[in-house]
């Protein structure tokens, strides 16, 4: 009631001063959330690179972590869990990679219009189930009664990586001009020879960015090593059929102990996993960005 | 593979097309890759069901409503990690999602050209960081922060509200949890939104702001109303993966299951409960136990992303008229 009374007697200006008031409000608070989101990063990064880079020296990367419970030595280094990390992660992109272009290749070349959404959706579901829930289902499937090994990681990173790959490769595929396929078509190509030889090998650079950036993903993923390749000897191993230790278990394990050179060798384990990640996803998003302009310059 | 390049066509499509060996192979090759996809949902499903079976015939659906987790008597339940899960959910949701609207509002909206990419590509870089180092910040700075500071700076202010209790001794509980998840799904929501925001065709914002609205009326009455739909969808996201997290959770949240409105209490949440208890869990009913509360996680997520969908596809027809 005594809104309408002020709606009808106010002064224009006054309503006019009252709604660019709000709407400064509004732009505050908005450019207030982004201050914040971007401050957020900075103190991570920040308490992470102050940590962490006075850690670094040789010995983070060439000695190992000393025997769990040892109370006469201190551990020095990591590199036991930078092989481990390196060996499984490499193994489970060799799985998941493959796949997620068979995938990619069905559904923009060969699908109906009707599976198309279905295919999707099922990537979208892998992708949304949660990476503890996975890395319990390869535990199930192949370690109940056998005890841990590094390979079940790889399983396990294989399937949280490959919903990344697909739909990466899918988004690329889908920039590939259709006059390019009709030419190959119409000159007589099969179709698998269009597409292995034609469409393919213009989307290798995009591919190649999505799987960097589901690698920087997967790197930090901690689930699937803390249920599947829990370690108890600490030397540096090669053998992912013998449970490795990984850069992420080693960070949780290290910020849960609670001693200080723990503490510290978590943090300079932390600035390696970070700036790996920093460095790859973003340098990828650069030649991503260049290589779209490539393909989509046409248009 | 090139021993089939001079293989003659085997046969005729009803279209007359011809159809190659080499065809048919990767159709089927990737079709089966698909397949694979679809198979492995069924799969997860089903070891996990098989895992949980003796829980579940143990407990039935009880074990959604009681609170014990008693190994010694093999009596167990998930009422307190269920309570946990959706109380630092939801906490997270609440301040993610005004957060990552205002940073989605700004990125589209209010910030000047030469701010956009930066501060895009520093939000994208936010969702990169792993939830073990965020957890192990969270460990090292945020608890000692919360116990000494932050909760009882909030109790005696807003202590009146029964969910700013006492504060944590060691500073763990559901509140440094939900500001860990804040910080892991708020990135997620506000780049999902922000691309959304820059789809609102250009003409509406035109002929809204011709018409004489400020900025701000122009985004509610127009941007807002044209992405709820995908926003919505983004939000669900988000949830979606605030319910799954285990790792930084556990490492910030305690480890005793208390039902309580005190949001500085310790906790647990069903994913952090796995991941702490999976490897030390005495057979045979409590792994079965642990592996019903994946269970319940997978539900949780395969509802979250069919229920996205389903908001995308309604928006989606709804703007196509």
């Amino acid at each position: 009631m005594s809104s309408a009374e002020i709606s009808v007697f106010a002064r224009p200006n006054d309503r006019l001063r009252r709604r660019k008031l709000v709407g400064r409000g509004v732009e505050l608070i908005a450019w207030f959330a982004a201050a914040m989101g971007v401050a957020v990063l900075g103190v991570l990064v920040g308490y992470v690179a102050e940590r962490g880079a006075s850690q670094l020296s040789l010995d983070l990367f060439i000695k190992s972590q000393a025997a769990a419970f040892s109370v006469t030595s201190a551990s020095q280094g990591l590199a036991n869990a930078f092989v481990g990390s390196l060996v499984l992660i490499g193994i489970a992109t060799a799985m998941a990679v493959p796949v997620g272009i068979l995938i990619a290749i069905y559904v923009s070349e060969f699908a109906p219009r009707s599976v198309k959404p279905v295919v999707n959706l099922v990537l979208d579901l892998v992708a949304g189930i949660p990476a503890i829930v996975v890395s319990i289902f390869i535990y199930g499937l192949i370690e109940v009664g056998h005890g841990q090994t590094g390979l079940a990681v790889s399983y396990a990173v294989a399937v949280i990586m490959l919903p990344f790959v697909a739909r990466s490769t899918i988004e690329i595929l889908a920039l590939v001009p259709n006059s390019l396929r009709e030419a190959a078509l119409g000159l007589g190509a099969p179709r698998w020879r269009t597409t292995l030889g034609v469409v393919l090998p213009q989307t290798l650079g995009g591919i190649l960015t999505g799987t960097v950036l589901a690698v920087a993903r997967v790197s930090g993923e901690t689930a699937p090593p803390l249920v599947l390749s829990y370690v108890v000897s600490q030397g540096v191993a090669w053998n992912p059929v013998h449970a490795l230790q990984t850069v992420p278990l080693a960070i949780y394990e290290l910020g849960e102990s609670g001693t200080p050179s723990d503490t510290a060798l978590a943090w300079a384990g932390a600035f390696v996993l970070i700036m790996f990640i920093l460095v790859v996803s973003l340098s990828a998003r650069w030649f991503a960005a260049r290589s779209r302009r490539k393909l989509g310059g046409s248009r | 593979m090139s021993a089939l390049d001079t293989t003659e066509p085997t046969r005729r499509s009803l279209s007359g097309r011809r159809v190659y060996f080499g065809d048919t192979l990767l159709q089927v090759v990737a079709g089966g890759a698909a397949l694979a996809a679809a198979v492995l949902v069924g799969l997860i499903a089903y070891k996990l069901v098989q895992g949980a079976h003796l829980a579940i015939s143990t407990f039935g659906l009880g074990f959604l409503t009681h609170n014990i987790w008693d190994p010694v008597h093999a009596h167990f339940a998930a009422g307190a990690f269920l309570y946990g899960t959706v109380i630092t959910s939801v906490g997270a949701l609440v301040l993610a999602v005004p957060l990552a609207l205002g940073i989605a509002l700004f990125l589209s909206e209010l910030a000047p050209g030469w701010l956009r990419g930066p501060v895009s590509a520093l939000v994208e870089t936010l969702a990169a960081i792993p939830s073990v180092v965020i957890g192990f910040w969270g460990i090292v700075v945020l608890l000692p922060l919360m116990a000494n500071h932050i909760e009882p700076a909030l109790h005696s202010a807003l202590g009146w509200i029964p969910i700013f209790g006492a504060p944590s001794t060691s500073g763990a509980g559901y509140f440094p949890a939900i500001i860990v998840l804040t910080i892991m799904i708020t990135p997620i929501i506000a780049s999902l939104s922000r691309e959304l925001f820059l789809g609102v065709p250009r003409e509406l914002k035109e002929a809204a702001l011709g018409l004489g609205t400020t900025r701000w009326e122009m985004v509610r009455g127009v941007v807002l109303p044209y992405a709820r739909g995908g926003v919505t969808a983004a939000v669900i996201l988000g949830l979606g993966r605030a319910l799954g997290e285990a790792i930084a959770v556990s490492q910030v949240i305690g480890a005793t299951p208390y039902i309580t409105k005190n949001l500085f209490s310790q906790g647990t949440t069903m994913g952090s409960k796995i991941a702490v208890q999976f490897l030390n869990a005495t057979p045979p009913l409590e792994p079965s136990a642990l592996i019903y509360l994946g269970l319940i996680l997978l539900v949780f997520s395969l509802i979250v992303n069919l229920l996205a969908q389903l908001v995308v596809r309604r928006a989606s027809r709804r703007l196509r008229g």
